[in-house]
C-alpha cells in the first residue's frame, strides 16, 4: 500500500480510481475499462509532476519523513559489501537509533555510521525513531576513532529527527556527548564524508554531518529546529509550522547557497520513496564522487580541510 | 560583610515601609519572592541574599566583578552578515536585534575581554542572556572564534561563562553551523596547549551545551543553574512523566558527573584564580595586598577606550563596588 502524505491525497484519489477500475476489470472481463485507467494514469502523473515541480519547505519536511523513504539501513544493504555491524559504547549500552560498522565500498574498506528510524512500529520502537541518546553518540565516536586509527575513510548517512529528549538520556550527558561527537568529527585525520538522506534534526546531525563534504538529496530537510518546535516557541502556535519551514531555509538548495552543504543528490518525480533503488544509486555514486574529491590528502590536510570549511560557516548569506 | 548590608540596608528599610518601595530600587528575587534592594544584591554580585539564588549578570557586571580594579580590554569581534536568511516571524529579526540592543545597550550576545584576574592574565568570554535569550548566532560564534585566537595569541587560559537558550532560530541553519564552528576554535585553544575553563550559568541549554559549554578542561557551574539540551518542559511532553525535583540543575549534573564542581558566585574568582594559575604553572596568587584601581588601570588603558568599559561595567551593577579591594579583603 502506497503511504500518501497529506499534500498527495488528490493524486491518491485518482490513483485509487484507477486501481478500482483495473480491478473491476478483473472479475469482470468483458468490461473495458483500460483506456478510462490510462487516461487516470496520465493525470496522475501530470499532478504527481506539478505536486513535485515546487514543493514548499513544509512538504519537503513530509518527504524527508515519509516512511518508504530509504533509509541507514536500506543505503548500507545496497551500496556496502562485508558490512560488519559494530555494536556498544563500551560504557554503557549499544544505541540502536545508531548502526554502524566497517563495510567495503567499491571494495575500499570504509567505516559508515548512520541513524536509523526503522520502518514498522516494532523497528521504530527499536530504532527509537532515530533519535539517539548519549550511548549512540559515543558509540559513533568510537567508531569514528577506530577508523582515525587504522585509516578508513568514515561515511555517515544523517536522519534523525534530533537527539532523544528522554530523562536518561539527560542524565548520562547528552549535551556532552553531542558536543564529543562533534569534535570527533573535526579531529579525524580520515576523510569523512556524510549525506543528509532525510532529516537533519540540530544538533543529533551535527554531530554526525560535521564532515569534509556533505551532500543532500534533494527534499531532504536540516535545520536548528523542527518547524513545529520554532513555530510554537516563535509564533506561539506549532499550527504555524508551514511559515516556520519557510523561514528556517532548511532545503537542500536554501543550504547549498548558504555553502553548508556541498552537493544536492536530485531525486526522481515524486520523491524518493517512489524511487528507491535510483536514489540509493545516486547516494553511492555522490559518495564516491566526495571520496574522489579527498583522494590523496594526508591527515593534517584533510583535517584542515573541515577546519577551514566550518570556520568560514555563516561567511554567505542568501540573495534577497 | 560589608558596608551596604551591614549599615545601609538597616536604615533603607527603616526610611521606607514596602507599600511605598520605588520600583526601580528593588528587584524580587524569583525564586523566594524576597524584595531585594538593588544596591544590597549588586553588592551580593547579584546574588538573593535571603535564598542564595544566583541571578543573571550581564557580561560586563560579570567582567567588572572579575578583572583586577574591574578593568578590562574588549576584544574586537568581526561583525558577520546581518539577518543572512531575511528571517521573519511574528517580528522582523532585524527589529528583534534592534529592540535587544535598545535595551541592553549592547550589541550582541556575547563580550570578550582580556585583562587580569588576580594579576593573573586572561581572556574572558561572557554570553549575555538579556540579549535574546543569549543565544548563539554567528556573533557569539566569531566572538569565540575571537576569544580563542586571542588567547592563543596572548599564550593565556580562556574563562567562558556560559548563558543561553540555545541557537538563534532567525539564522536558521547559520546558527546551528556555530556549533561545529566554535568546536573548531576552542580545539584550536587545546592544540596550543591552553586551559579552556566552562563556568556555565543559569540557563545553558541546547546548542549551546551540546558544543563549546561542555568542551571545557574544567566545568565549573553556579548553583542551581539549569544546563541541558532539552529542556525540561520538551522532556515532560516526550516522555509524559514529572521530573524529579533539582533535575537538570547544577548539582544535579555534578552528581551525574558532567560538571567538575558547583561554586557559590562569590568564591568563583578565587576558584579561577587558583585553577588557572595551576594550569598556567604560575606561582600562588598573592591575596589582600593588591594596589589600588588606578595603578592597575594605567597600563591596561590604551586608546581605545577600555577604561572607559571597566568603568561602565562597574555602573551597571549599581557602582558600589569599591573595586578591587574587596577582591583582595576576600
Ligand atoms: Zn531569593
Amino acid at each position: 500500500m502506497t503511504h500518501y502524505l497529506e499534500f498527495e491525497k488528490p493524486l491518491a484519489e485518482i490513483e485509487g480510481k484507477a486501481e478500482e477500475l483495473r480491478a473491476m476489470a478483473r472479475s469482470s472481463p468483458e468490461m473495458n475499462v483500460e483506456d478510462e485507467a490510462r487516461a487516470l494514469d496520465a493525470k496522475a502523473a501530470t499532478m504527481l509532476r506539478d505536486l513535485y515541480a515546487k514543493l514548499t519547505p513544509w512538504r519537503k519536511c513530509q518527504v524527508a519523513r515519509h516512511p518508504a523513504r530509504p533509509h541507514c539501513v536500506d543505503y548500507i544493504e545496497a551500496l556496502f559489501d562485508e558490512y560488519t555491524p559494530l555494536a556498544g559504547d563500551r560504557a554503557f549500552a549499544d544505541d540502536h537509533a545508531v548502526m554502524g560498522g566497517m563495510a567495503r565500498f567499491h571494495d575500499r574498506p570504509v567505516m559508515v555510521i548512520g541513524q536509523e528510524k526503522g520502518h514498522d512500529t516494532q523497528t521504530r520502537i527499536e530504532r527509537n525513531f532515530g533519535m539517539a541518546r548519549p550511548e549512540g553518540y559515543r558509540k559513533a565516536i568510537r567508531l569514528m576513532d577506530l577508523a582515525d586509527r587504522f585509516g578508513l575513510p568514515v561515511i555517515t548517512l544523517v536522519d534523525t529527527p534530533g537527539a532523544y529528549p528522554g530523562k536518561g538520556a539527560e542524565e548520562r550527558g547528552q549535551s556532552e556527548a553531542i558536543a564529543r561527537s562533534t569534535a570527533k568529527c573535526l579531529s579525524l585525520g580520515v576523510p569523512l564524508v556524510s549525506v543528509i538522506i532525510g532529516e537533519g534534526g540540530s544538533g543529533g546531525a551535527v554531530a554526525f554531518a560535521t564532515a569534509n563534504r556533505v551532500a543532500m538529496l534533494q527534499h531532504s530537510v536540516y535545520s536548528v529546529i523542527s518547524p513545529e518546535g520554532c513555530a510554537s516557541i516563535l509564533w506561539k502556535d506549532a499550527e504555524k509550522m508551514r511559515e516556520a519551514a519557510e523561514a528556517l531555509r532548511l532545503t537542500a538548495q536554501d543550504l547549498h547557497e548558504l555553502a553548508v552543504v556541498d552537493r544536492i543528490v536530485p531525486e526522481p518525480v515524486g520523491g524518493a520513496h517512489r524511487h528507491r533503488e535510483t536514489v540509493i544509486g545516486a547516494v553511492g555514486e555522490a559518495v564516491a564522487a566526495m571520496l574522489d574529491e579527498l583522494q590523496g590528502m594526508d591527515a593534517g590536510a584533510v583535517r584542515a580541510d573541515r577546519r577551514r570549511k566550518y570556520l568560514q560557516m555563516g561567511a554567505r548569506g542568501l540573495a534577497a | 560583610m560589608n558596608w551596604i548590608s551591614n549599615y545601609v540596608r538597616p536604615k533603607i528599610n527603616s526610611l521606607f515601609s514596602r507599600r511605598e518601595m520605588p520600583e526601580h530600587l528593588w528587584t524580587k528575587c524569583p525564586e523566594c519572592g524576597t524584595m531585594l534592594f538593588h544596591r544590597e544584591l549588586a553588592t551580593n554580585l547579584n546574588v538573593c541574599t535571603a535564598c542564595g539564588h544566583h541571578m543573571a549578570l550581564t557580561p560586563r557586571a560579570r567582567f567588572a566583578t572579575l578583572f583586577d580594579g574591574g578593568v578590562f580590554t574588549e576584544v574586537p569581534v568581526a561583525e558577520p552578515l546581518a539577518d543572512p536568511l531575511h528571517f521573519r516571524d511574528s517580528k522582523r529579526y532585524t527589529d528583534r536585534m534592534r529592540s535587544a540592543q535598545r535595551d541592553t545597550g549592547e550589541k550582541e550576545a556575547m563580550l570578550v575581554a582580556e585583562g587580569e584576574m588576580g594579576r593573573t592574565p586572561i581572556v574572558a568570554a561572557a554570553q549575555d542572556f538579556s540579549f535574546m535569550g543569549g543565544s548563539m548566532g554567528m556573533y557569539v560564534g566569531n566572538a569565540i572564534v575571537a576569544a580563542c585566537a586571542r588567547a592563543t595569541e596572548l599564550r593565556r587560559p580562556l574563562i567562558l561563562f556560559s548563558a543561553a537558550g540555545g541557537a538563534r532560530m532567525q539564522e536558521g541553519i547559520l546558527s546551528l553551523m556555530q556549533m561545529p564552528r566554535t568546536t573548531v576554535a576552542v580545539e584550536e585553544l587545546r592544540e596550543a596547549g591552553l586551559p579552556y575553563i566552562v563556568v556555565l550559568t543559569h540557563p545553558t541549554t541546547g546548542g549551546v551545551t551540546a558544543s563549546y559549554a561542555m568542551l571545557g578542561d574544567i566545568h565549573i557551574a553556579e548553583p542551581n543553574a539549569l544546563i541541558c539540551f532539552a529542556g525540561p518542559r520538551v522532556i515532560e511532553q516526550t516522555i509524559r512523566e514529572k521530573l524529579p525535583e533539582g533535575f537538570q540543575r547544577a548539582e544535579y549534573l555534578l552528581d551525574h558527573g558532567m560538571l567538575d564542581r558547583v561554586t557559590h558566585r562569590r568564591e568563583l574568582r578565587d576558584e579561577l584564580i587558583t585553577v588557572t594559575r595551576m594550569l598556567m604553572g604560575l606561582p600562588p596568587a598573592v591575596k589582600g595586598d593588591l594596589p589600588p584601581p588606578l595603578d592597575l588601570a594605567a597600563p591596561e588603558a590604551q586608546p581605545d577606550a577600555p577604561a572607559e568599559d571597566g568603568a561602565e561595567g562597574t555602573t551597571e551593577t549599581g557602582d558600589q563596588r569599591p573595586g578591587p579591594k574587596a577582591d583582595a579583603a576576600e
